[in-house]
């Protein structure tokens, strides 16, 4: 896999161009590779023939990692592949003293230009893939209208096979509706293309972000609107370089404008957890409470309580949130992560908590998130407890004033009514917006989680 | 059930929760949740489909069971010795 870029670290093989078996020659294109901007064209550095391919189309693989092995008149070496939109341009002419290559056959069958047809303008009268290419040009074909752009590296535009597809086969859709989705979130999949041949166009995922940030929009001024029907508007995953990029951003700009101002605390966590295994006696595996579910649901209430943490920074004042909605911090397995939010969490149940936890992060690592759910949280929690950390001091996720950790419940000596005993803890911490608080508030509601996280059955 | 086959249920329902897990580095003795970065909700699919699977309740306060391979082949082994 070669680096298409300094940010590069992984791409995602889209589509090989050729097979095992097949010749190929220094400067053929060899495989089709997505990276975060756009779908790029591979070619080989070697002559010889293709003996074995690595990877599958759909597969995503770190920069140098072997795609295949070309196998030479001295043994079999990895591809040294090198990206077609390099500096020189890539030599894709065959000889004429040579058959069309395979690469160039198979380009010409996808195309649907018959070689014999063609009069070469390469050495010897070959014919080169500008020649086919110009021919496919001319005619305007339209087998594959998003490949008519001549002399460009072209996306094939397909979705991979490992991405989440709502109907058979593969989708077509082009480069810049493709980097337009990942931008916006929008899940291919449930596009209707307005293309030729169905195929999805930029216009239709522009028209799929506005409905989602309309839904959006709604859910922030308290009136949460399901999206249409038709469009669902849904959060897929974008590439991990472009989710990093976006965190990079945001946390920056966090540790940019945000004076932060820190406070911990630590909860003996014996009655809530106490009442969490017996609730648990009584309820269906599946439903069972984790201590997160008991620690959020404590979370939501204190910041009704203490209203000046819960809302958002805008235009230099803190504006109060109308109603709780708590983020919680997903991390996802490919690394990055993704803040849904749970509405009117104040007023749910420990069990619906729970519950709407539990379907909201399956949601998130499956990339089924709808935008409404993605909507702006009035505070959020960073529940670092999974890791094995037991606290953590966050960043603020801007315009939101506060953000709510808590590390690993652990098992420590702890006095109680003058005797040492044995108390599972944990340590809430509270990362506060000094333009919008100050440590006074932030200490109202670490305090008030305690008290709620003592009294768990009126939760 | 004899080990090897509380092993092998083990191993398919760890598959499904987390399909890329390599299982076949995975000691006997590590800690399946700081292996496999099983969060809370995770250890909960897990408990749910180990249950189903060997056809007993595990409890909140058999978690400890189940904390590595080994310890929880043998309490599986266990729990459906209990049960036939």
């Amino acid at each position: 896999m070669p680096s298409l870029g300094a940010d590069m670290d992984e791409g995602i093989l889209l589509e090989w161009l050729v097979k095992a078996g097949d010749a190929v020659h220094r400067g053929d294109i060899v495989a089709v590779v997505e990276t975060p901007k756009s779908a790029v064209e591979v070619e080989t550095f070697d002559d010889g023939t293709v003996q074995q391919l690595l990877v599958e189309e759909g597969q995503t693989v770190p920069v140098g990692a072997p795609l295949a092995v070309i196998a030479d008149g001295h043994g079999a070496a990895p591809v040294e592949a090198v990206p077609a939109v390099a500096a020189t341009p890539p030599v894709v002419a065959v000889p004429a003293v040579h058959p069309p290559s395979p690469v160039l056959r198979h380009r010409a069958r996808e195309l649907g230009v018959d070689l014999d047809q063609l009069t070469g303008t390469g050495p010897d009268g070959a014919v080169t893939r500008q020649d086919v290419e110009h021919a496919v040009a001319v005619h305007a074909v339209d087998r594959h209208p998003l490949d008519r752009h001549v002399g460009r590296p072209r996306g094939r535009g397909r979705v991979p096979a490992a991405a989440p597809t709502g109907r058979a086969g593969r989708l077509r859709v082009s480069p810049l509706a493709r980097r337009l989705a990942a931008e916006q979130g929008v899940d291919l999949a449930t596009l209707a293309g307005s293309g030729p041949g169905e195929s999805i166009r930029a216009a239709d995922v522009r028209d799929a972000a506005a409905a989602g940030r309309d839904a959006a929009a709604a859910g922030r001024d308290g009136r949460p609107v399901e999206p249409p029907a038709t469009t669902p508007p849904r959060a897929e995953h974008a590439a991990p370089q472009d989710m990093r990029t976006a965190i990079a951003a945001l946390m920056s700009r966090s540790n940019r404008e945000v004076p932060h101002y820190y406070l911990s605390t630590t909860i003996d966590l014996h009655a809530a957890l106490q009442w969490m295994h017996e609730r648990n006696r009584e309820l269906e595996i599946a439903d069972r409470l984790v201590p997160a579910a008991l620690m959020l649901a404590a979370t939501a209430r204190a910041a009704r309580q203490v209203p000046q943490l819960n809302g958002h920074w805008v235009d230099g004042g803190f504006v109060p949130a109308v109603q709780v909605r708590l983020g919680f911090i997903v991390s996802l397995r490919g690394g990055g992560l993704l803040v849904p939010a749970i509405a009117e969490a104040d007023s749910v149940s420990v069990v619906e908590t729970m519950a709407r936890v539990r379907d909201l992060t399956r949601r998130a690592r499956s990339g089924r998130l709808r935008a409404s759910e993605l909507a702006e949280p009035s505070i959020t929690v960073s529940n670092l407890g999974e890791q094995g950390v037991e606290s953590v001091q966050g960043v603020i996720y801007p315009p939101q004033v506060a953000l709510v950790g808590f590390g690993t419940p652990v098992e420590r000596p702890w006095a109680v009514d003058g005797l040492i005993g044995v108390r599972p803890l944990v340590t809430a911490t509270l990362a506060g917006d000094h333009r919008a608080s100050d440590g006074a508030t932030g200490a109202r509601l670490l305090r008030a989680i305690d008290a709620l996280l003592q009294r768990p059955e009126e939760l | 059930m004899t080990p090897q086959e509380a092993r092998s249920m083990l191993e398919t329902t760890l598959r499904e929760i987390v399909p890329d897990a390599s299982l076949a580095e995975l000691g006997g003795s590590a800690d399946l949740r700081q292996e496999l970065e099983l969060d809370s909700l995770d250890f909960v699919e897990l408990v749910d489909r180990l249950s189903k699977r060997a056809g007993f309740r595990i409890e909140d306060d058999d978690a400890d069971e189940l904390r590595t391979a080994d310890s929880a082949t043998s309490f599986l082994v266990r729990g459906s010795a209990g049960r036939s």
